[in-house]
């Protein structure tokens, strides 16, 4: 009696093959994102549980380095990408990204956008913010600079360590920010400020780990800094110097893909992005401010002291028109 | 046609690193608007970055190498010591260390809070010590290249036999003749190989010249391509930068090549320093420890700075997340494939040079091959990488080959450390057992068995082992690769760093540290011994 066994293995087989290819319709909404997003610290995971538990499908995050990473990564895959939605340009990379045509607009209503500027594009949306800020070790510092004008043209103002903006975001930032502060007369600053920078570093993560270790009293990072130690290790001695002349803002945003296959998950899960579970936690996992006012309070962690008062900003289009140029120039006045 | 028999294993290898490295460049090249190469190349800009590159790489390299005789000499006159295998094990260290973790050790050392200046301040010294600018460089290229230079030349030391030792004790040879006439005809077919491989290493630094540099007036043609490739986007400028970097890293090659020497074939096989004459006296024993001693505090100060804020760091909270240990897995398996394949491209590569070698003494070609070999450092990996992923996107296989990918990036760029250690012994090998195998009619495997795995395994071992350790430690092209979101350990070590998990960090860099060594005397355990 051979035969029926076979045949219940064949049966069992097809059956089997059945339900792997009824899973295997389970759609897969495909993210490409940077690393810090999507590590387990990050908000990523959270995110994941949350999603697919309400939309019958996998949401799969590809972590890249970083903000540029992901640009490049999208302009290397081209209409090839196995991308749905790419999450975590900024507003410096915008211009650049929707030049490669790559993207459908967003749909999405954004009467609820609460930044601190006024928000218009159609392909992106943001979901995010920050502000660039000298955060500094208070044992070390009593009186940080009152302004960006003091902190570069003060003789007295303390050693710094920066990025570099040829290979970090916040380096960029900083070119930027001295930038809309100084205006054609930045490179005079720059000069200035030069023997203050103890070194220019590749990114965020070896500028920080060494101001950490001592190196310097004061490091380019972010205005919710502090708020992280303040939250983690109930540390009040890292702190931001705020800036009567203003704080330089990032944006973080997110937009779906024209080729994909799942235009109304991808829809959805921007849609999902502005919500209110995503924001509420996007502070304390990603370390940014909510793009959408979620009704409820921020982290204690989070001072009102440390939002910026004066908030400045170029246009994408001014960013990518001048990015390179302006970064010939910084090299010129720093590299001597 | 005998002669393509012996050496068709060779040009395989030639032929495909030819391919793969031209490939990867042609195919950045191609996926962007062309730029002027001669407008590229007037760019007052560029030609400062490049003379920067070479003093940098010029300097660094003679420091290391320079210093790493004079303590190998050192090493090699001390045969036997109470820690001396264990510090030639921790010397594998530096080299397998991901920057950011070497940056952070170097700066607890040198750096504005380091020890240097605390000890400084301690004897009352009003100056403090600045490590960023050229100094920092120098510093950070001398704790890599140094020890890996001193693996690489030693056993140049150790193949000096000791009938060569007696002889010169009996025609009463002072320190410097031995030198002269034993240990440097040993060495000095070696030291080009070995300069070749650490100028091209300081030439392709990246990170660390950048950090410790103090500024963007330290920059190498690498930040260039890097900054060409993520930032700019133009692909082209990055493939035109490449193509650079690899002719001037060509030239410096092909004047290496000039000093390379014949081999000096040396007869006897039973190897001990300590029939040398020039070790007993007191003032040499005191000033061999001394450089030891000296090497060892510069190397191992770092090193225990970053062992030392590993244990302070939350080890449990580390250790008992499965995250880890999957990364670790998957570093792992990229280890040992690439290893394979390194070894593979190696051997294929080593047995052509040496059948060049003794059937037609085409040395210089012989050694063409070789350098061709060790070429693949002055490639940068994130341009390979770019161009296999391009490969494996036009293929569709992205998603499948993504292991091989990086295993296969990693194989090329460990290959010249394979190539340099290997091929000294089992060259030399072949040219001292030539004659008895010919006799014995020994060919093949069993040549191969009994006369040549003896006398390379252990260097075999080192290489394998480093190759492992390297490309378990490599970082840049497992996160280029991506899309499944499977980490290896030195991404998730920057995971953490870009979370503010300083002090995790900190404990995965010395939990990455310990792994590494052991895969290292893991392997010399089990091939070595």
């Amino acid at each position: 009696m051979k035969t029926p066994k076979l045949l219940t293995a064949l049966i069992y087989g097809v059956c089997l093959s059945a339900t792997g290819s009824a899973h295997a319709e389970t759609p897969t909404l495909t993210v490409f994102t940077y690393s810090s997003f999507t590590s387990e610290w990050g908000p990523g995971p959270l995110i994941k549980k949350a999603y697919e538990t309400r939309c019958q499908c996998n949401l799969k995050f590809v972590g890249l380095e970083d903000g540029a990473a992901l640009l490049s990564r999208l302009k290397l895959e081209g209409n090839r990408t196995s991308a749905d939605v790419i999450l975590g340009l900024d507003t410096s990379l915008i211009a650049e990204a929707q030049a490669t045509e790559l993207l459908a607009p967003h749909d999405v209503n954004i009467a609820d956008i609460n930044l601190a500027v006024t928000w218009s594009n159609s392909y992106f949306l943001p979901y995010d913010f920050g502000y660039f800020g000298f955060v500094y070790d208070g044992e070390e510092i009593q009186t940080p600079p009152k302004s960006l004008r003091d902190l570069m043209l003060n003789p007295d103002s303390p050693p710094v360590i920066i990025q570099d903006p040829r290979t970090s975001t916040p380096g960029l930032g900083l070119i930027l920010w001295a930038r809309k502060v100084f205006g054609e007369d930045d490179i005079g600053a720059w000069e200035t400020f030069a023997s203050k920078i103890v070194t220019v570093t590749k990114g965020w993560s070896e500028a920080y780990g060494l101001f950490l270790k001592g190196e310097a009293p004061m490091v380019l990072s972010y205005t919710t800094s502090p708020a992280y130690h303040r939250h983690i290790e109930n540390s009040e001695r890292y702190r931001v110097a705020m800036f009567d002349d203003g704080h330089y803002q990032q944006v973080e945003v997110i937009a779906r893909l024209a080729s994909s296959k799942n235009p109304t998950l991808a829809q959805n899960f921007l849609e999902f992005m502005l919500s209110n579970d995503v924001q509420k936690i996007l502070p304390t996992t990603n370390w940014m401010l909510p793009a959408v006012k979620t009704g409820q309070a921020l982290p204690e962690a989070f001072k009102e002291s440390e939002i910026p008062k004066v908030v400045l900003g170029f246009t994408p289009e001014e960013v990518s028109a001048n990015r390179k140029n302006w970064i010939k120039r910084w090299l010129g006045a720093v590299a001597k | 046609m005998r002669i393509l028999s012996g050496v068709w294993s060779g040009i395989v290898v030639v032929v495909f690193l030819l391919i793969v490295i031209g490939g990867s460049i042609t195919l950045t090249a191609m996926t962007s608007t062309p730029v002027s190469l001669s407008s590229a190349l007037t760019d007052p800009y560029l030609i400062s970055v490049i003379r920067f590159t070479i003093g940098q790489a010029v300097l660094s390299t003679t420091i290391s190498v320079g210093l790493a005789l004079i303590v190998t000499r050192a090493l090699a006159r001390r045969a036997k010591f109470p820690g001396r295998r264990l510090l030639i094990l921790l010397m594998g260290l530096p080299v397998v260390m991901p920057v950011i973790v070497a940056i952070f050790g170097i700066t607890a050392v040198f750096g504005k809070r380091g020890l240097l200046n605390e000890l400084l301040s301690l004897l009352g010294v009003e100056q403090s010590f600045t490590v960023y600018g050229l100094t920092g460089i120098l510093v950070a290229h001398t704790f890599f290249n140094l020890p890996l230079a001193i693996r690489l030349l030693l056993p140049a030391w150790e193949s000096i036999p000791r009938e060569n030792w007696r002889l010169a004790s009996m025609l009463g040879m002072s320190s410097r003749q031995l030198f002269r006439l034993l240990e440097w005809p040993s060495i000095s077919d070696r030291l080009p190989g070995i300069c070749l491989v650490v100028f091209l290493l300081c030439f392709t630094s990246f990170a660390v010249v950048l950090t410790l540099g103090g500024g963007p007036a330290a920059t190498t043609i690498e930040v260039a391509i890097y900054q060409a490739l993520r930032y700019d986007f133009e692909l082209n400028q990055a493939a035109l930068l490449a193509l650079l970097q690899l002719s001037l890293c060509t030239v410096a090659a092909l004047g290496l090549l000039k000093w390379f020497r014949v081999f000096a074939a040396t007869s006897g096989r039973k190897v001990d320093a300590r029939d040398r004459p020039d070790i007993h006296s007191t003032i040499g024993k005191a000033t061999d420890f001394f450089c030891i001693g000296i090497c060892t505090i510069f190397l191992l100060l770092p090193i225990t700075m970053i062992f030392y804020s590993g244990i302070r760091g939350p080890i449990y909270e580390v250790i008992s997340d499965p995250i880890l240990w999957l990364a670790s897995a998957r570093s792992l398996i990229i280890a040992i494939l690439a290893t394979v394949i390194s070894m593979l491209l190696a051997m294929g590569l080593i047995k052509s040079v040496r059948f060049l070698r003794e059937k037609t003494k085409q040395q210089k070609g012989a050694e063409l091959a070789l350098t061709i070999g060790s070429m693949t450092v002055a490639i940068p990996p994130m341009v390979i990488g770019t161009g296999f992923f391009l490969i494996a996107l036009r293929t569709h296989t992205l998603a499948h080959a993504t292991l091989i990918m990086i295993a296969l990036v990693n194989a090329i760029m460990v290959l010249p450390y394979l190539l340099r250690s290997i091929s000294p012994p089992y060259i030399q090998a072949g040219e001292q057992y030539y004659k008895l195998c010919r006799h014995l009619g020994l060919s093949g495997l069993q040549r191969f068995r009994l006369i040549d795995w003896p006398i390379i395994r252990k260097p075999t071992a080192f290489a394998i082992g480093l190759g492992g350790a390297l490309s378990f430690g490599d970082m840049g092209v497992a996160a280029l690769f991506d899309t499944d979101g499977q980490i290896t350990l030195p991404v998730m070590l920057y995971h953490q760093l870009g979370a503010y998990q300083f002090n995790e960090a900190s404990v995965t860099a010395v939990f990455l540290l310990l792994l590494c060594v052991s895969f290292f005397w893991a392997i010399n355990q089990i091939i070595g011994r």
